[in-house]
């Protein structure tokens, strides 16, 4: 059976979806991304859909799922890539992906999940804290 | 009115969603749609042809190429025997699902199309047909 490729980098789940999904395989990978966010413990879900060109409103569906699903269990998703031409379809078909994160591309996508889940990766962003002067 | 290319194709199982869509593609390519009337028009039909096999468990989709006033475009006819719209006003609402999905289908592609037109029978079946020009016009 067909299945998309889910990678665990650190705390993330990375899925680049390459194909355009039928339903069965959008299911696949709804189930499959769950169980991975539990088995792994990740704390967000990316998920890259540059090279899909056609998203109705069963796969929207599908991403809403996912994203509310992995709420539930700890994990933010971030949704990327998306095509303009889907942007404006998607906008007109009324669909408005409520409760998911997106971003123009893997990279922003990944400072946003970052920002989200609050790992911090330059401890010195605490020093800028201005401290208490002592009033006295 | 002319009807320049004419085709059909059987929808019967989930399967057949892709090539279906793909076969739309090739048309609006062929005609030189733009890339976001092209989606538009793509992302009606995927609705549509999950509706028919949701609701009807299939039919058939005739695909067309035709031409009216030298404009250009893609019509597609699709034709179920399933148990018919009760109320197709109301099928035509933004919300309305009686298959909890969303609702969007059918007045959402009605949106995303230049031209709609639906008619259903109880107990006949359901015919809804799309066409949308190449300038999205």
């Amino acid at each position: 059976m067909d299945r998309i490729p889910i990678l665990k980098m650190g705390p993330y789940l990375l899925v680049t979806i390459q194909v355009d999904l039928y339903d069965r395989l959008a299911l696949t990978l709804e189930n499959d991304l769950i169980s991975m966010v539990s088995k792994t413990g990740a704390r967000g879900v990316l998920i890259d859909i540059s090279a899909v060109s056609i998203v109705d409103s069963f796969m929207g569906r599908i991403l809403g799922n996912i994203a509310s699903m992995s709420r539930i269990m700890d994990a933010e998703t971030v949704v990327v890539g998306m095509q303009p031409a889907v942007a404006i379809t998607l906008v007109e078909l009324g669909l408005t992906l409520q409760g998911v994160y997106t971003a123009l591309d893997v990279e922003k996508g990944m400072e946003l999940l970052q920002n989200k889940i609050g790992i911090i990766e330059n401890p010195e962003d605490e020093d800028e804290e201005v401290p208490n002067d002592d009033i006295d | 009115m002319m009807i320049l290319t004419k085709d059909a194709m059987q929808i019967v199982r989930e399967q057949d969603v892709v090539p279906f869509r793909n076969r739309v593609k090739e048309l609006a390519t062929k005609i030189g749609m733009s890339l976001v009337n092209q989606t538009k028009l793509i992302t009606a039909a995927s609705e549509l042809v999950r509706n028919m096999l949701k609701y009807a468990n299939g039919g058939k989709v005739l695909l067309e190429i035709i031409s009216k006033n030298a404009q250009t475009g893609v019509r597609l006819t699709f034709v179920d025997e399933g148990p018919g719209i009760a109320d197709v006003q109301q099928a035509m609402r933004d919300g309305f699902s009686t298959g909890k999905s969303l609702g969007l289908g059918l007045p959402g592609t009605k949106r995303l199309v230049n031209e709609f037109d639906i008619k259903s029978k109880l107990g006949e079946g359901t015919t809804v047909t799309i066409t949308h020009w190449k300038n999205g016009r």
